[in-house]
């Protein structure tokens, strides 16, 4: 009874909050029909906005994992003053609200921030274009790679590495066929976790974007964008394109688990 | 391949590892580091393994000074305690691993891997999992893995620490015969005395990073160097100032010259073994080493007065003196 009970509650729970509503989204994008989700889905502002929202994708994800995976080597592997700041820091992103990081984004890259100014006079626009949104979208996506990692290389140790050190490997060889192998389903978890991340993210994005259609906007502006424009449906279904988006990756997840035992 | 190890220190923080270390280990023979967790022997052959940097001090393997040398070009075959098998590999792959790092034609590695997996008695594993291998099939296989390089040297780091007993002992066996097999130099860490005399030729008996004796497993026994060899080898108790073997006192019923009397505290029964603890005169307490059937003769049982007398005696003068065996 007792178990029963208990899975009543966590499918109850996760229904009324994250089943129900998501659902409701699905079926008021399709509330009038595929013809009229399918227009609103390939205007050129909802065309541009996919695709801006695959770049940012596209650049944060791989920068975060390289950086997450070398960060993750130091945290564990080096012992020096400082390791405990720069594991704070990591965390920072989680820790900052979305809209304050955007803020600081434009205190320091705005025209009159700290960098901007510079930046301008060479012709480089931060603030209010892609590239601000690009740097708003690594910085709130870093900790994910970091903090799967961590836990994967420390329980790993340096037995492996060093065999095969001793078998002949130089420390790349090692680091490829020993290390990355070993941690890769960690590695996987984190990237899953900052494309869902990167996909989704919506405060500091909006403060340095400026929000231009067609320009500056990616998916989650542009549910914004439609629904203050009371285009409900649009705006139900620039989410539902982001949903799906985030079910691929979860799904492409899945397809590369782990298949032998551990 | 001979191994030299020449003044060797290692330190970490304040701790001292390793205390100006000299040792000769002969090409084609089987050496055991025996000593306290702590001893410096991990160390030791870490250091031979290129693993660690020594502060100051030489290591050579045959003629050529290593000390410089990264571990990947040293031509050391490494065994790890906890086995260190390539969890994401198959055996296949873990044994072929340095062939391939070494980029031999593939018919090459697959043959070779195959004549290891049946050195080490695996054949029919190849395919398999690490994680579907009982401890001391993953062993066998980081040996194999560790032989196939042909490395000049093969050194082993506790590397039955993690097994079972019965395992050991097969393990310990099979060590000593491969050994004589594939005559490889071999250098093996061991806290076991008994795992050392079993398998090893020589012993260097390492403690607080110092060598404390070096010698075949005999020499140890019957001459050790000093208090510390001597109560780490094999058993040992006191009488009065000298150290006495528990097998070398003989015991009896009738008073004898040069003997003390004594009170049976307690007779255990190991076998063949039977271990008698007595309390002397003054209070002074002993256990004897005896065989089943002289404590069957002798009736020996808790209560009984006794006489015992030891046959050979071994006194140090202080720490460092040689040992007077009387």
């Amino acid at each position: 009874m007792g178990r029963l009970a208990a899975r009543g509650v966590a499918l109850s729970y996760l229904a009324l909050l994250v089943g129900v509503p998501v659902g409701l989204v699905f079926y008021r994008a399709f509330e009038k029909g595929a013809g009229h989700l399918w227009e609103s889905i390939t205007t050129p502002e909802a065309q541009h906005a996919f695709w801006l929202t695959c770049v940012m994708v596209a650049i944060a994800v791989p920068l975060n994992t390289v950086f997450g995976v070398l960060c993750g080597l130091v945290l564990v592997r080096q012992r020096f003053r400082g390791r405990a700041l720069l594991s704070a820091a990591i965390d920072l992103p989680f820790a900052v609200s979305p809209v304050v990081i955007g803020l600081a984004l434009i205190l320091v890259y705005g025209n009159r921030g700290w960098l901007g100014g510079w930046l301008t006079q060479h012709g480089i626009q931060v603030i209010f274009a892609p590239l601000g949104m690009v740097l708003a979208t690594i910085f709130v996506s870093l900790p994910f790679v970091v903090r799967e990692v961590v836990p994967v290389l420390r329980e790993l140790g340096t037995d492996q590495e060093q065999a095969a050190t001793t078998l002949g490997a130089t420390p790349l060889q090692s680091f490829l066929r020993i290390t990355l192998p070993a941690i890769r389903w960690g590695v996987a978890y984190g990237v899953v976790l900052t494309t869902a991340r990167a996909l989704g993210e919506f405060g500091a994005v909006s403060v340095v974007s400026g929000k231009l259609a067609g320009r500056t906007e990616t998916l989650t502006l542009q549910v914004e964008e439609r629904f203050q424009a009371f285009d409900v449906t649009g705006a139900y279904a620039a989410a539902v394109v982001l949903a799906l988006m985030a079910l691929v990756t979860l799904l492409a997840m899945n397809a590369i688990k782990p298949k032998e035992a551990s | 391949m001979s191994i030299r190890v020449e003044g060797v220190s290692k330190r970490y923080g304040a701790f001292v590892a390793l205390d100006d270390v000299s040792l000769e280990v002969p090409a084609g023979s089987l050496t055991a580091l025996l000593g306290p967790s702590g001893g410096g022997k991990s160390t030791l052959l870490r250091v031979v393994a290129g693993l660690e940097q020594p502060d100051a001090g030489r290591v050579l393997i045959g003629d050529a000074d290593a000390t410089a040398t990264p571990a990947r070009q040293r031509g050391v075959g490494f065994v790890f305690q906890h086995y260190a098998a390539f969890k994401h590999m198959t055996v296949r792959d873990n044994v072929g691993f340095g062939l391939k790092i070494r980029k031999r034609p593939k018919a090459e590695v697959r043959e070779r891997v195959g004549e290891l997996l049946a050195l080490v008695q695996l054949d029919g594993f190849a395919e398999r999992y690490p994680s579907q291998l009982s401890g001391g099939q993953r062993q066998r296989m980081a040996l194999a893995r560790a032989l196939a390089v042909e490395p000049e040297v093969l050194l082993l780091d506790e590397p039955f620490g993690a097994l079972d007993a019965t395992v050991r002992k097969q393990l310990r066996a099979w060590l000593r015969r491969l050994h004589d097999e594939v005559e490889v130099t071999t250098v093996f860490v061991t806290h076991d005395q008994e795992e050392a005399m079993e398998v090893a030729e020589q012993i260097v008996v390492l403690n607080t990073g110092r060598v404390e004796q070096v010698g075949t497993p005999r020499d140890l026994y019957e001459r050790p160097a000093n208090e510390f060899v001597m109560s780490f080898i094999g058993p040992v108790d006191r009488l009065g100032e000298a150290w006495v073997r528990p097998h070398d006192v003989d015991i009896g019923i009738d008073p004898v010259g040069g003997g003390s009397e004594g009170m049976i505290d307690r007779v255990v029964h190991l076998g063949f073994e039977v271990r008698v603890e007595l309390t002397l005169e003054h209070g002074r307490s002993l256990w004897v080493q005896t065989t089943r059937e002289v404590a069957a003769e002798l009736e020996l049982a808790p209560g009984q007065i006794v006489w015992v007398r030891p046959q050979r005696t071994t006194s140090f003068n202080g720490s460092k003196g040689e040992g007077v065996t009387a």
